[in-house]
């Protein structure tokens, strides 16, 4: 772990209505744990204006509402300032990192060479069989680092380097809804058809997006994620 | 008390100020591309800034009004036409039941805008009526609006008269051009740019291509390079973000773009002139200009006091 790493950040402007707070430039458990505990304290803790929050794998991005941040504080000649400084001031607050509750999500897919289209060439690739395969990906529990790419995209990491495959040469048109796809060291779910790259590796019968639905993601930022073996 | 669809259009879609609160779900914004055009015309109707409204875009759709109808045009013109007779943009105009409104050709500017006194009905998803093409939800069934297709006001107008003296003044009127320069502020990695690529990138005139769309504009120029080839780290992006791709171009981010993305981020248009950008089209040029926050703060600020004055006035209007 890298300790070093609580006061070493950086804020950039993304557009005169949002900042970025970077905490890292790599991507740790710990960074993205850090990324959350100041997301929830804005949470709790809002200042008038700020409109949403996106965590990311080692940056925490605020969006806000120029007029109202101006005309409610003033000592700073611009909003972009006032926020930095409201920033600053929660991540004094926060010497130790927040503890939360971390959910354990247990997702079914299914390997089959029908739902699997990139499984035989990943397999080959790491030279294993299909069997050991799913072995190596199934024991791990993964993070959710961040939500993105498509609404519910998790992107969750890391898989064992054994079963690590690149992303495709050249990306599908269309990828099934309900994919399980690696890329890299990363996994993540396709929540609705839509062109992409990586390797596609399984299939899950789980709506992971719904948005008439009360909560409309299954997965959400923090979360522990365990996939099993399912036939459907 | 509705509107039917004669003709649907190459791209019409039902949309507000965006999907604001679901970010972090990876759920994008959405929207209308030039939101000052929709702000305008809802705020001169007395709606809801955030009311739904059409985008169309170019060959357009052809409206029949089912019922008489109080509404107003913004964005780019399209020579609207209301039962043949030619029509302004940025002005109330009455539809009597029946009256058909036509677009006839576009010259500048890529999206105009159809707002309804008192809004159409639209069921709000995730807290928006706006269409999310890519995900299919939202607005008229997550797509977009085709032939026979109708869609319902949310009251029926009383009192027409007293509306129609309300007029938005020149000077809150988006100048659009197929050729503008737009204001940047800079992005994350700008400094990353080698120093002749800072240079280029803002003396250029870049072109928009035909692989462009809602999600973003991809322009052509000179291929830019930077000093630092580190990959980076997935991170937020924002309407209006420029972007770096790994063969040197640069990509605005629009409307539909994604919550995040790994590519640098080396410069942001600024909102107020955002609608500019909106409203370019496949071959349309742009170049950018450098500006501190300071001033893209303060041109936002002026914008949102004499949209306030607007509404003021409206308001005025008609009580006296």
């Amino acid at each position: 772990m890298k300790k070093n790493n609580v006061n070493n950040f950086r804020i950039f402007p993304l557009g005169e209505n949002a900042l970025t707070i970077e905490l890292a430039d790599y991507i740790s458990s710990e960074v993205n744990h850090r990324v959350i505990s100041i997301a929830n304290y804005f949470e709790e803790n809002p200042f008038p204006g700020l409109i949403e929050m996106v965590p990311a794998y080692s940056s925490l991005t605020l969006f806000y509402n120029v007029y109202v941040v101006k005309h409610t504080f003033s000592e700073f000649p611009t909003v972009f300032e006032t926020v930095k400084h409201l920033v600053e001031n929660s991540l004094s607050n926060l010497t130790d990192v927040v503890s939360f509750n971390q959910r354990l999500i247990k997702i079914p897919v299914n390997f089959n060479p029908q739902s699997a289209p990139d499984l035989e060439f990943v397999t080959k690739l790491n030279g294993l069989n299909r069997k050991q395969f799913i072995n190596i990906f199934t024991s791990r529990i993964y993070r959710v680092y961040m939500l993105g790419f498509l609404p519910g995209f998790a992107y969750m990491g890391e898989i064992d380097e054994k079963i690590a495959a690149p992303r495709k040469d050249t990306p599908r048109t269309e990828v099934t809804k309900g994919s399980v796809g690696i890329a890299g060291t990363q996994t993540g779910i396709y929540p609705l058809e839509s062109p992409g790259g990586w390797q596609i590796i399984g299939k899950t019968n789980l709506e992971m997006f719904d948005p008439k639905a009360e909560n409309p993601c299954i997965l959400s930022v923090g979360d522990s994620v365990k996939f099993y073996e399912h036939h459907f | 008390m509705s509107i039917i669809f004669k003709k649907g259009g190459i791209l019409t879609t039902l949309q507000d100020l965006g999907r604001k609160g679901f970010r972090s779900l990876g759920v994008n914004p959405t929207g209308a591309m030039d939101e000052t055009a929709v702000r305008l015309i809802n705020v001169l109707l007395e709606n809801n800034e955030n009311e739904a409204v059409l985008e169309i875009h170019f060959p357009p759709s052809e409206i029949l009004f089912e019922k008489d109808a109080v509404f107003a045009l913004g964005g780019a013109d399209f020579n609207a036409e209301l039962n043949s007779e030619k029509i302004e943009n940025w002005k109330i105009h009455f539809a009597e039941r029946k009256s058909v409104l036509k677009f006839n050709r576009k010259n500048v500017g890529n999206r105009t805008y159809l707002s309804v006194k008192n809004g159409f009905r639209v069921e709000k998803i995730l807290g928006s009526a706006g269409t999310n093409l890519a995900a299919k939800f939202g607005g008229f069934d997550g797509g977009k609006l085709q032939i026979g297709d109708r869609i319902f006001f949310n009251s029926e107008i009383q009192n027409k008269n007293s509306l129609f003296s309300a007029s938005i003044s020149n000077d809150l009127i988006p100048i659009y051009s197929k050729f503008p320069t737009v204001r940047i502020m800079s992005g994350a990695e700008f400094e990353n740019l080698t120093d002749s690529s800072r240079q280029s990138f803002l003396d250029m005139d870049f072109t928009i291509t035909q692989n462009s769309n809602r999600m973003g504009f991809r322009l052509k120029g000179e291929p830019l390079d930077t000093t630092n080839k580190k990959e980076l780290v997935s991170s937020a992006v924002n309407f209006g973000t420029i972007q770096l791709l790994p063969d040197g171009q640069v990509i605005i981010l629009m409307a539909d773009h994604q919550t995040s993305g790994g590519y640098p981020r080396i410069a942001n248009v600024i909102s107020s002139d955002l609608p500019l950008a909106a409203q370019l089209g496949a071959n349309d040029k742009i170049s950018f200009h450098l500006v501190s926050i300071q001033e893209a703060e303060n041109l936002l600020l002026d914008f949102e006091k004499n949209l306030n004055l607007l509404k003021i006035g409206v308001i005025l209007r008609k009580t006296s």
